[in-house]
């Protein structure tokens, strides 16, 4: 298990009620994050219409995640 | 060379007067303002929130991209956050260069790629009362 740090930001952030967390987490990457949060949550959004971000800076989904990390799921953005 | 967020309303004149450079002879300038309807749905007002860290980021690159491709010299973008209504400035773009198609060009670019890629999210409040984060609508779609 890791601690990690999850923000939420806009249709996220409302479903899930917070606007961040820390949480201890079995999930080695960013998608199973996801996919456990989503299944806990309820979330709406499936994974292919958002992007991860770890510690500031867009990342791949299947990088893997470590201790101390903060991730954020970002949704649709709309900018403009 | 800037792209930042703002919870505070734009100012144009001054962030024009930010551009200003003896070098450049044409200035283009983009607003984007908040409209009274979208999708053919009346729209009241609009909340933009943004994940501050990223999108100062994303905004960074984008303007470096913008002046690697086009021959500019000096580009200015802020985006708005928190609660807006109608007819308020969302987001301001000014680009100065040495001759107007640069410009015309690197403006529009600007707006494009911030409009796709800023973690900037918009939530529209309609006159029947409800609300909608734009493009975020998984209609017919439900978690598994």
């Amino acid at each position: 298990m890791k601690t990690v740090r999850v923000q939420y930001f806009a249709l996220l952030r409302e479903q899930r009620g917070l606007s961040q967390e820390t949480l201890s987490t079995a999930a080695p990457d960013a998608a199973a994050l996801y996919a456990e949060l989503r299944a806990r949550h309820g979330f709406t959004l499936p994974p292919e219409r958002l992007r991860a971000a770890v510690n500031g800076e867009f990342a791949a989904w299947p990088a893997p995640l470590k201790d101390g990390d903060e991730i954020v799921f970002i949704p649709p953005v709309a900018g403009g | 060379m800037s792209f930042r967020l703002s919870a505070q309303p734009l100012d144009p004149a001054a962030l024009k007067a930010s551009l200003a450079d003896a070098h450049a002879g044409a200035c283009v300038t983009f607003e984007g303002w908040v409209r009274n309807h979208n999708d053919g749905r009346p729209v009241l007002a609009l909340d933009y929130e943004a994940y501050g860290a990223l999108a100062e980021k994303e905004g960074a690159r984008i303007i470096a991209e913008a002046l690697e491709k086009f021959s500019v010299t000096r580009v200015v973008c802020v985006h708005r956050t928190g609660a807006l209504k109608i007819g308020d400035l969302a987001v301001w773009i000014g680009v100065a260069a040495a001759h107007r198609g640069a410009a015309f060009d690197a403006c529009r670019y600007l707006i494009d790629e911030v409009k796709v890629r800023v973690p900037v999210w918009k939530k529209e409040r309609y006159a029947d009362g409800s609300t909608e984060w734009v493009n975020c609508a998984t209609r017919g779609e439900h978690p598994s």
